[in-house]
């Protein structure tokens, strides 16, 4: 079997520091061999460095940069990493143009002006596209929108129908007419709720950063501490309100039956096994379900940045907490391709995945369904997934599997569960 | 009694409003309140002509008007649909429409028309 290349080898390998070398020996208008005598090696070594083809210790670095009347610091600077980073991002967003993604280290250093002008243009282009998608929600497809203006179209056409029979008919039966104020009562006062939940939702509209529906602002509120259920009476909306006190007591029963200091010692214990929320369940001898939506709520330890979806029968995700890097599309809204859906599809099965998503992040994800009979066998049964998710670590060599936030938000050409164009791409 | 109108409608004060306002007008109306199970009651009951909201719990107005022009035998039962979405993007096959909210005359004069023709 071939060997790798020298600069593959090493894990102290700096590949970057090579070009930056031969860059600066250029632009200093000097030879290798004379750089290299100063630097106590030989011109042979000092061309594989350059063409990174041999790691530079820190020894070497400082008589390399003393040679090259440069600081050495500035040398190994890792400023290019960032510029790296961004350059990845947008050759993961070109689709299925090809990229020459092993040298995007080398255009780096060597056109570091067009290298920075590509990666602004690529936030840029990132901050328009998250505007577009949030304006596209707002305007389209918000389901709160539309449910609230159909709420307040209902409350109104109620209400003038009703005042126009009490107003056209003055010989009306008093029973009527008892029914029909009771009516103006209750359909006054629900819209008055509706239209208090409307300005809100539109007031954020003036903010850049993505307006919030009852869902979307429990779930920042819950994820901006430790609510208190008393505190639920902050948030801006009845329907937020109720949201987050059912929640909040749904994970108060999870934490009744699993304790944090249980959760915490089971995962301590567990050791290098604790990345297997399976053992975990098993050493607490606890259901895996309640285990996932524990750790995901917790986050004990290594579970630091956790992500957790849960969702129903329907498909609707009802509580979700995004992992780092994860991006979560509008409530109502999400890929069929997640293993949350899979375990919905056949419950009691855990599925186990490696997925990743378009932007190249890889994330481990562990899905369990349950059958729930909350009104006996005489009721119906719901059910209810929940995912954990956690980025992946290197030594993960699963393939993964590639999904999206949403079909009308991601970029990937070809998916086997698009169901509709993406407004990102080519239909 | 002849049921005149079959009203399919949700919300419980328009239904109130509208039962009211036609049966002053002295025709037989009866409601139901959801899109499941809307077809049977269609059938079971006969009516003249159909008052169907666009938006409803189970099954939607689009999908029970579908249906209804697909059944030969309900195919020409006159339609008005009522829309809290104005009339752009209406589905096919309704006689008449009237955008929410919508004024009581109006619907009695809608639904004189329809039964005058039915």
């Amino acid at each position: 079997m071939a060997r790798p290349p020298a600069s593959h080898r090493s894990p102290h390998a700096r590949p970057l520091i090579g070009t930056r070398i031969r860059e600066r020996r250029l632009s200093l208008g000097r030879r290798q061999t004379e750089v290299a005598r100063r630097a106590e090696i030989s011109a042979a070594y000092l061309n594989l460095i350059e063409h990174n083809r041999r790691p530079v210790g820190e020894a070497l670095l400082t008589r390399l940069a003393e040679a090259l009347e440069i600081d050495a610091t500035e040398l190994a600077s890792d400023r290019e990493e960032a510029l790296i980073g961004a350059l990845r991002e947008a050759a993961a967003r070109a689709g299925e143009q090809p990229v020459e993604l092993d040298q995007i280290a080398e255009f780096a250093a060597r056109f570091p002006g067009w290298a920075a002008v590509l990666a602004l243009a690529v936030r840029r282009a990132d901050a328009l596209e998250r505007r577009l998608v949030a304006l596209s929600d707002r305007m389209t497809r918000d389901p709160y929108l539309l449910t609230t203006l159909h709420e307040v179209q209902s409350a109104v056409t109620a209400l003038r129908s009703t005042a126009t029979i009490l107003a056209e008919t003055p010989e009306i039966e008093s029973e009527w007419r008892d029914r029909f104020h009771a009516n103006l009562d209750s359909d006054s006062q629900r819209l008055s709720r509706t239209a208090q939940s409307l300005v809100a939702y539109l007031d954020s509209f003036e903010d850049e950063a993505v307006p919030m529906s009852p869902q979307e602002e429990v779930e920042a509120w819950i994820a901006a501490g430790e609510p208190d259920p008393a505190d639920a009476a902050e948030l801006a909306s009845d329907a937020a309100r109720v949201m987050a006190r059912d929640l909040l007591a749904a994970q108060a029963r999870d934490r009744a039956a699993l304790p944090d200091a249980a959760l915490a010692a089971a995962v301590d214990e567990a050791g290098e096994t604790g990345g297997d929320p399976a053992l975990i369940a098993a050493r607490l001898g606890r259901p895996l379900e309640p285990v996932l939506r524990r750790l995901g709520m917790l986050r004990p330890g290594p579970w630091a940045q956790a992500g957790l979806i849960v969702c129903d029968g329907s498909g609707a995700t009802p509580f979700r907490h995004a992992a780092p890097g994860f991006e979560l599309p509008r409530p109502g809204e999400g890929c069929a391709l997640w293993p949350l859906f899979e375990a919905l599809a056949q419950p009691q099965l855990p599925v186990a995945r490696l997925i990743e998503t378009a932007g190249g992040r890889r994330f481990a994800a562990w899905a369990v369904a349950e059958r729930l009979l909350p009104m006996g066998f005489d009721g119906p049964v719901l059910s209810r997934a929940q995912m954990l998710i956690r980025p992946a670590g290197p030594q993960d060599a699963r393939p993964a599997l590639g999904v999206g936030p949403a079909c009308r938000i991601c970029p990937r050409t070809v998916c086997p569960a698009r169901h509709e164009p993406s407004i990102l791409g080519p239909a | 009694m002849s049921v005149d109108v079959l009203l399919i409608e949700d919300e419980p004060s328009i239904a109130e409003a509208v039962r009211f306002i036609l049966t002053r007008d002295g025709w037989g109306c009866e409601q139901w309140p959801e899109g499941t199970g809307a077809l049977e009651r269609i059938r079971a009951l006969a009516p003249r002509m159909l008052i169907l909201d666009l938006m409803l719990p189970g099954r939607s107005g689009a999908e029970i008007l579908a249906d209804l022009r697909a059944d030969p035998a309900l195919a020409a039962l006159p339609v008005l649909l009522l829309s809290a979405r104005g009339t752009a993007n209406l589905p096919p096959g309704a006689d008449r429409v009237l955008p929410k909210p919508f004024a009581n005359a109006d619907l009695r004069a809608v639904v004189r028309e329809l039964l005058e023709q039915a």
